[in-house]
């Protein structure tokens, strides 16, 4: 087990500042999204800051990737995706990391390995094995992380992948994102077992349940899960977590209880942080509200560069079919 | 005569013929317990119970195959699909198995499934999740495609389609359930194969069937103020086609345009305009012209997004064209 201590100040606060940001955008986005400025489904990562930040964390993109689904404000942000580009992508404008075309489902960065961004559920989980493929066929160093939520895993795609990854020994590692719904279906109604991580048995991989509320724990959990992923045993993770708002921006979440929600409120994972650097000694309130403000005003310039970006040309309809 | 939502209409449909059949039920993502994505289902979990109004995983193959399977053994599956986007999860099934099962069993084994749910372009979803699936589905021989475009054609057609012995896609539209339309009291059922002609013309005939009929009619009103009367058809169908209305109109006019919401590509616009060609050459005053989608995936912008759809505009555009105005 890792323990507090363990951990050096920057590497925390890094990782405090980083869930602070997603926060702060994706409050942004739902707001942005209230005056029209953004369209479509809007899913906001809120409540799951940890499991993205503390997984990506791991990360050396310059030859790891990442792939997620729609819900990828917070992966986009953590992996260090520039706020502008992103808040420009939901603006529909050129200057967005997809110029516009893709929107809230579809970001992508080619610099940083950010292979997006998949509207269909579980269909980018071979496409990590993929990427996983081309790592070990070039002898190259890297892993792959790849997201996906509790609806995801019990699509053909994710049990083919598995089996893939495995006989073929990919560095990748899955990581189910738990947040208890797919939609408006506890994950219990519509899966045989309550324990993802045993899926991983069955394919002969290795399988752990982490509290996706407690950054550090994903942390740990994840460095030791591309260890061995990059040994040649492919690992699925569960990350425990739970998303505040509703599966979209349309969403009003009448399946679960206020109780329910409040009760994972109160184990929100930027507090838990908050309190593990403070009982250290390594936070004080003034440097989290700094933090806090710089977030905010990232976050403000963000919007307002979407804002004063133009719109794309209506030639980009027909560029990027081929190459 | 009640006026009610195209939403209702599907609704109704399935739980007259559920009441009338026992054989028949209900599945998919969220037609339960959330009472539909997009509340077509509301209240029927409450009234038919979790037995016949099931939730499934996120899993459109295994759930489209076992609708196939329920069926071949006898049952009368409704599988409602999210969205179709999704449905291409499920093409395997549907094409594979479900619509060549009759055929390659020499007879033996009917599969009696609706697959429903919508279809065509929404709004500012990007690539993945706006776009229109017929022409996938009306290429297989095996396939009765069927689109209604209002609320009393959604009712008459859903029942007509449960009551189907073959596989029927049916498609709608998420940004269609809410339009209303008379839809009279009592038993409606709307045989296959017969397009609708919505509005009489003697000048161009307009064909589309869905939700591009709204922008036909529209276009149709504003031909009509420069002078130009407008005969508009709804096909309603895809297979069966009704040929014959389509060529009496055609026959008449000696102008056509045909509106389809699909990339042009080997589309069901390209095909009925090779169908006309052939049939009413004679007829013809000009080559028939295709107003589609671009062919371009969907862009997420909304100005680009509008752009890549038949407007209003575009279809006016081939009118003068045929009409070398
Ligand atoms: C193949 C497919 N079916 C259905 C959908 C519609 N849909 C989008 S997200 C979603 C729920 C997914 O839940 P989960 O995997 O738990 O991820 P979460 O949204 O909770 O992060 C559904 C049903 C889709 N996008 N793709
Ligand atoms: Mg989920």
């Amino acid at each position: 087990m890792y323990k507090i201590e363990d951990f050096d100040k920057e590497l925390l606060t890094e990782m405090l500042k980083k869930m602070i940001l997603i926060r702060r955008f994706e409050e942004k986005t739902a707001q942005m999204y209230g005056l029209r400025k953004i369209g479509g489904f809007l899913h906001l990562y809120i409540g799951e800051e940890a499991v993205a930040v503390g997984a990506i964390s791991r990360l050396d993109l310059k030859k790891d990737y990442i792939f997620t689904t729609y819900r990828d404000h917070g992966h986009a942000l953590a992996a260090g995706l520039e706020p502008k580009e992103l808040m420009a992508e939901l603006f529909g404008k050129i200057t967005g990391c997809s110029k516009g075309k893709g929107g809230s489902m579809h970001f992508f960065d080619d610099k940083l390995n950010f292979m997006g961004g998949n509207g269909i559920v579980g269909a980018h989980i071979p496409l990590a094995a993929g990427a996983a493929l081309k790592i070990k066929y070039l002898e190259e160093d890297g892993a792959v992380l790849c997201f996906f939520g509790d609806g995801a895993i019990h699509q053909g795609s994710f049990h083919e992948a598995l089996n893939l990854s495995k006989i073929w020994n990919l560095p990748v590692v899955y990581i189910c994102e738990n947040n208890q719904y797919g939609m408006g279906t506890d994950f219990k109604r519509v899966s045989s077992v309550e324990d993802f991580s045993v899926m991983a048995n069955s394919y002969g991989m290795y399988g752990e349940q982490v509290n996706g509320m407690d950054v550090t724990e994903v942390y740990s959990a994840v460095g030791k899960a591309l260890e061995k992923a990059k040994s040649g045993i492919p690992v699925l993770l569960e990350a425990k977590t739970y998303r505040y708002k509703g599966h979209s921006a349309s969403d009003p979440a009448k399946y679960r209880t206020k109780e329910e929600l409040e009760n994972y409120q109160n184990q929100d994972p930027i507090l838990i942080l908050k309190n593990k650097m403070t009982e250290k000694n390594i936070l004080t309130e003034e440097e989290y509200i700094k933090y806090d403000e710089n977030a905010k005003k990232t976050v403000e310039e963000a919007v307002k560069f979407a804002e004063e970006s133009p719109e794309p040309d209506l030639n980009e309809l027909y560029t990027d079919i081929f190459i | 005569m009640p006026k009610i939502t195209i939403r209702e209409a599907l609704k109704q449909a399935m739980d007259e013929e559920m009441d009338r059949d026992n054989n028949i039920l209900l599945m998919g993502e969220e037609v339960a317990k959330y009472n539909g994505a997009y509340k077509v289902s509301q209240g029927m979990l409450e009234k038919f119970g979790d037995k016949r109004v099931r939730d499934t995983p996120i899993t459109e193959e295994g759930f489209a195959g076992i609708g196939i399977g329920a069926a071949m053994a006898g049952l009368r599956p409704i599988v409602e699909f999210m969205t179709f986007n999704f449905a291409i999860q499920a093409m395997d099934q549907i094409i594979n198995n479900a619509a060549k099962m009759l055929y390659m069993s020499g007879g033996k084994f009917k599969v009696p499934i609706v697959f429903r749910g919508p279809n065509g372009p929404a709004e500012y979803l990007s690539s993945q999740h706006s776009q229109a699936a017929q022409t996938f589905f009306a290429h297989v021989p095996g396939l009765k495609v069927v689109a209604p475009s209002t609320p009393r054609d959604a009712k008459g057609l859903l029942k007509t389609a449960i009551r189907d012995d073959n596989p029927v896609i049916f498609l709608e539209s998420e940004l269609m359930y809410s339009w209303e339309g008379d839809v009279e009291e009592g038993e409606i059922l709307i045989p296959f194969g017969e397009a609708n002609i919505l509005k009489e013309g003697s000048d161009v005939t307009l064909i589309s069937y869905s939700k591009p009929m709204k922008i036909l009619i529209q276009a149709a009103g504003e031909l009509q103020n420069i002078g130009i009367n407008a005969e508009v058809i709804d096909l309603r169908s895809i297979r069966p086609l009704d040929e014959k209305t389509v060529y009496e109109s055609v026959k008449k006019t000696n102008r056509v345009v045909i509106i389809d919401e699909s990339w042009p590509f080997v589309s069901v616009a390209s095909y009925l305009g090779w169908l006309i060609s052939k049939n009413c050459f004679d007829y013809l005053d000009a080559p028939a012209e295709i107003v589609t989608s671009e062919d371009t995936p969907m862009p997420y912008n909304h100005r680009l997004e509008i752009f890549a759809q038949p407007s209003v505009e575009k279809i006016i555009d081939a009118v003068k064209k045929v009409m070398y105005l």
